[in-house]
């Protein structure tokens, strides 16, 4: 028998195979005049000046921080889901205390600006 | 009435397989290469009937008449353009990370692929029912989010970098709403298998005693499909098309095809988890099951489009600030609120 996973690994090969055969195709069919100019930066017509990848805005990285703290705490509340009518009163309790934990560092992170896009 | 024909394909497939002897696990295999491909080529004819649904429905609301020339009343024009595409050329600029930039395209349309796996399509129609499915689908579908930063990063273009940076910002804000979104739900099923899902909502669909959990999913869905209006990332008017500004041909084709596919997996989960999927509505079981459950997606698609074309685009201030600040204490209080009213039903007496 096929476990799921082995059919998981099927589909993606298969969804592999469709950009893998799209760009292939596209690469045989494709005209190719090389001109300097074409091969340029696409910048409405004007030569791009400095380099590229440069030092970025923080903000963005306060929110990844922010986002990691949340990710994690979804996967622990997944389980916790379904088992939630099993598992009764006091896991309830607890998963709210854990919870609060949270919106406490929410409101932290709130309160010290790292929401704020400056 | 056509109930089971796609069921009856299948086990018609599988009985050839058996008769010419071929072992279990390799008629297992080709099975389920064929339900791959057949769901894949059904996509990918939906993405370019989506298209051309999107530009008809926009120059409707703009009062234009839009494409009309290729193809009977213009329902050609899609295949016009991708045929186009094809024979375009595939350019590298020059200051591109070559690999990165063309690993890109090849590996982007694997993660809506995954997504569509786990799908039940209608009774018993899942091509693989998993008993992780949800959690598994959210896993896959964030997958996105890296390789749009690797077509950002590749590129070597300054309009893609900062298009790649709104993807991670943006995707990492309003993954959280939509997965807390969920929450609500499985708590009150119990399961995280889709068929399961949609079979405890034979009574009433979960949107009615989830309705908060629904609208914040839609909200965080929009947003996680990038379209208007809170498309920053490939705002047209500033950062030209963000991420794909630099690719041409079929790379540009297959990031489009993604994006549309995962307007689709948005849809399709909305309907799973909140509108009844292939449930008929008022025991209409008249029409069959599949036809319900796309019934239910055009309608959730529809409504994107509707949107899309209504709404102006947000501020990057306000599109952060309104994913940590409104959606996601929203969608932890819908979590309690789910939790405490369980319990008071069940006092009740339910």
């Amino acid at each position: 028998m096929l476990s799921d996973w082995g059919a998981v690994l099927i589909f993606l090969v298969v969804g592999l195979g469709v950009g893998i055969g799209g760009v292939a195709v596209n690469l045989l069919l494709n005209p190719r005049r090389k001109f300097a100019q074409k091969y340029e930066t696409y910048e409405c017509g004007v030569d791009t000046i400095g380099p590229t990848w440069v030092q970025f805005k923080t903000s963005y990285f306060l929110y990844a921080l922010l986002f990691v703290i949340f990710d994690v705490e979804t996967i622990f509340l997944y389980p916790w889901a379904v088992q939630f009518q099993r598992l009764g009163l006091f896991a309830f309790i607890e998963m709210i205390i854990f919870i609060s934990l949270l919106v406490i560092g929410l409101w932290y992170a709130w309160k010290e600006g790292a929401l704020e896009w400056k | 009435m056509g109930e089971n024909i796609f069921l009856n394909i299948a086990s018609w497939i599988r009985g050839l397989l058996d008769s010419i002897g071929v072992p279990l696990l390799a008629s297992d295999i080709i099975m389920m290469i064929v339900k791959a491909s057949a769901i894949i080529v059904f996509i990918s004819l939906n993405v370019i009937w989506l298209v051309l649904m999107e530009r008809k429905i926009s120059a409707y609301i703009q009062c234009r008449i839009g494409p009309n020339r290729v193809g009977p009343k213009g329902t050609l024009q899609t295949v016009a353009d991708v045929i186009k595409l094809m024979t375009k050329e595939f350019l590298i600029p020059r200051s591109a990370d070559k690999v990165i930039y063309l690993l890109a395209p090849l590996v982007v349309f694997a993660p809506p692929t995954l997504a569509f796996a786990v799908v039940p399509w209608g009774d018993g129609m899942a091509a693989i029912d998993m008993g992780i499915g949800v959690f598994y689908l959210i896993a896959v579908t964030s997958l996105s989010t890296i390789i749009f930063w690797m077509g950002a990063w590749g590129s070597g273009n300054k309009y893609s970098l900062v298009g790649g940076m709104r993807v991670v910002a943006q995707m990492v804000s309003y993954e959280l709403p939509l997965v807390l979104a969920l929450l609500g739900v499985i708590m009150i099923t119990g399961t995280l298998n889709m068929s399961e899902i949609v079979e405890a909502q034979k009574n009433v669909w979960f949107i009615f005693t989830q309705p908060l959990a629904f609208l914040i999913y839609f909200i965080a869905g929009v947003s996680e499909a990038n379209r208007t209006p809170f498309d920053l990332v490939e705002a047209e008017s500033e950062i030209i098309a963000g991420p794909y500004t630099e690719y041409s041909g079929m790379g540009y084709a297959m990031f489009m095809l993604t994006e549309y596919a995962s307007v689709l997996v948005i849809s399709i989960m909305c309907t799973i988890m909140f509108l009844g999927g292939w449930l008929a509505p008022f025991g209409w079981t008249f029409l069959p099951s599949w036809f319900w459950f796309f019934l239910k997606v055009y309608v959730m698609i529809f409504l994107f489009m509707w949107i899309r074309w209504t709404y102006p685009r947000i501020r990057v201030d306000q599109l952060m600030g309104f994913g940590w600040k409104v959606l996601v204490p929203l969608s932890l209080a819908n979590i309690f609120v789910t939790g405490i009213g369980m319990y008071v039903y069940r006092s009740i007496g339910w």
